[in-house]
């Protein structure tokens, strides 16, 4: 009984971390930003009483608005799983918080699969965009619902191999396991250990949250907004959310895996209350950090074309990742543990990844689209026409 | 054992409940006034024609093969991750054999061109 009181409580308390605070802020972060990038003064007209508070009244102006908006569907959708897609894709991005270890104690349940089950879970997501794509009955969101499908898959492969590197090192698949390990100085942190996992990491979670240089299942200026081109008011919203959701799931899942978690470097876990408030805290700071990094290069970089997309996934993360797992297993196993010459070695390891990935990379230029110029493309192009 | 995934279940509940209820609030707030034309599929302001149940590309069914054959390496992966320490040079050779076997397969593919896309 004592269990379920505050495992309620807890759950009501990351929704409200999640929903009621990071979603929103990330919408009126996101947005501000895009302004300041893009040289515009972006949202600042919402006000409360006259007071506009640099805008941050406009999330709360878009729910109101959006959830009074009338949800038109075609008349030839398939009706139930139609509406079934948003909920898959909304609740498959909620659920994974369940194992997050905000904090010492700030964790639903602390599950001995832990990270396990985050990618068991967030993999559901890939139905919520497949089957919204194919229920519109839409021939943009069929081929959005496509690309969605095969592209999320192809980055779930590397996003999960980059984590055995890290698995590899600390022994553990259990979230607050995975942060306990990471105690003490700061080199004791994942990302000291598997940089170039974390890269990997990185690029990957973005592919998987859909979002721009990544964002060919949705693509604007191709396919409209691909598969959920037929949705509209909260239906949308749920979409909308639970990509943003997700964003927050694999920068808190990087922060648990590369950043120590909630581990202050140096400071050691003594159970006192500060310190379990200044973790949080840290861990929040870190996961805002790492999201507001993704959107910078949402903001900053060109879609990629489709073939790059699967060229970079397949032929370049891919093998680059099996490398990585590879070197990690045999340093480790090799040198003796948590010595000074086990760090440096992973080091050098990671190093020796890096620069064969660059020179097979550089030796497929000739044969491989990523390196080819659009010019040089463009020269082909109309050879090809002339012949 | 069983009861540390109690939370987890409440947690799934909680989900549906929020996913539902934002669904209610719509359809309690939302107006509703369908008329044909809004009822049509978009396509730019062209007719549609035919089903949008199309054929597609057989290139998605290889990178479903492709996806299924590397993740359940990774399921594999992952138990010997967390032991690889315990297991030692015996471990990492034997995982270094199952690897191998599907890597050779990866080189396979590739050198076939499954991965090509035009």
């Amino acid at each position: 009984m004592e269990l379920l009181l505050i495992s309620t409580l807890k759950v009501i308390l990351v929704f409200a971390i999640v929903l009621g605070a990071l979603s929103p802020l990330a919408g009126w972060a996101e947005r501000r930003q895009s302004a300041m990038i893009q040289d515009r003064v972006g949202p600042n007209r919402a006000s409360i009483g006259g007071f506009r508070a640099w805008g941050l009244f406009h999330p709360i102006a878009d729910v109101i608005k959006l959830m009074t908006k009338e949800d038109f569907v075609p008349a030839t959708r398939n009706r139930y799983l139609h509406t079934a897609a948003p909920m898959i894709a909304f609740w498959s991005a909620v659920v994974t918080f369940a194992v997050i270890p905000f904090g010492p104690w700030l964790q639903i349940a602390n599950l001995d699969i832990g990270v396990l089950f985050i990618f068991g879970i967030a993999s559901l997501g890939v139905y919520g965009a497949t089957i919204a794509g194919w229920a519109s009955n839409n021939k943009y969101s069929l081929l959005g619902a496509l690309r969605a499908s095969a592209m999320m898959l192809s980055y779930e492969v590397t996003l999960g191999l980059t984590v055995v590197g890290v698995l590899i090192c600390f022994s553990t698949v259990g979230a607050q396991e995975l942060v306990v390990a990471q105690a003490g100085p700061i080199w004791n942190w994942g990302i000291f250990k598997q940089p170039v996992a974390f890269v990997l990491f990185f690029v990957a979670a973005m592919a998987a949250t859909k979002r721009a240089p990544f964002d060919l299942p949705e693509g604007e200026s191709e396919i409209v907004a691909g598969y959920f081109l037929e949705y509209s008011g909260m239906k949308f919203v749920m979409f909308y959310m639970g990509e943003y959701i997700e964003m927050f799931l694999w920068s808190a899942l990087a922060t648990v895996l590369f950043f120590g978690g909630w581990q202050i470097p140096w400071v050691p876990f003594e159970g006192q209350t500060w310190y379990e408030f200044a973790g949080v805290a840290k861990f929040l700071a870190v996961l805002v950090a790492i999201a507001f990094l993704q959107m910078t290069v949402r903001w900053t970089l060109p879609r990629f074309r489709y073939d790059q997309v699967m060229d970079l996934g397949w032929k370049m993360l891919l093998p680059a990742s099996i490398g990585n797992v590879v070197v990690t297993a045999v340093v480790i196993i090799a040198t003796p543990a948590g010595g000074v010459l086990q760090r440096v070695a992973l080091l050098v390891g990671n190093a020796v990844v890096v620069l064969v990935a660059l020179a097979v990379a550089a030796a497929m230029k000739g044969e491989n689209k990523i390196g080819v110029t659009t010019e040089a493309l463009r020269t082909q192009r109309s050879e090809e026409a002339v012949h | 054992m069983l009861s540390s995934y109690l939370p987890v279940l409440l947690m799934i509940v909680a989900g549906i409940a929020v996913a539902g209820g934002m669904l209610a609030l719509k359809s309690l707030l939302g107006p509703r006034n369908a008329t044909p034309e809004k009822q049509k599929p978009f396509e730019c302001g062209r007719e549609s024609t035919g089903s949008a149940h199309a054929r597609f590309s057989i290139k998605f069914y290889l990178v479903a093969l492709l996806f299924i054959a590397f993740d359940i390496e990774i399921v594999f992966l992952y138990p010997w991750a967390v032991v690889a320490k315990g297991l030692g040079v015996v471990g990492l050779v034997q995982m270094g054999v199952f690897l191998g076997v599907l890597v050779l397969g990866f080189i396979y593919v590739w050198k076939k061109g499954a991965l090509e896309w035009d």
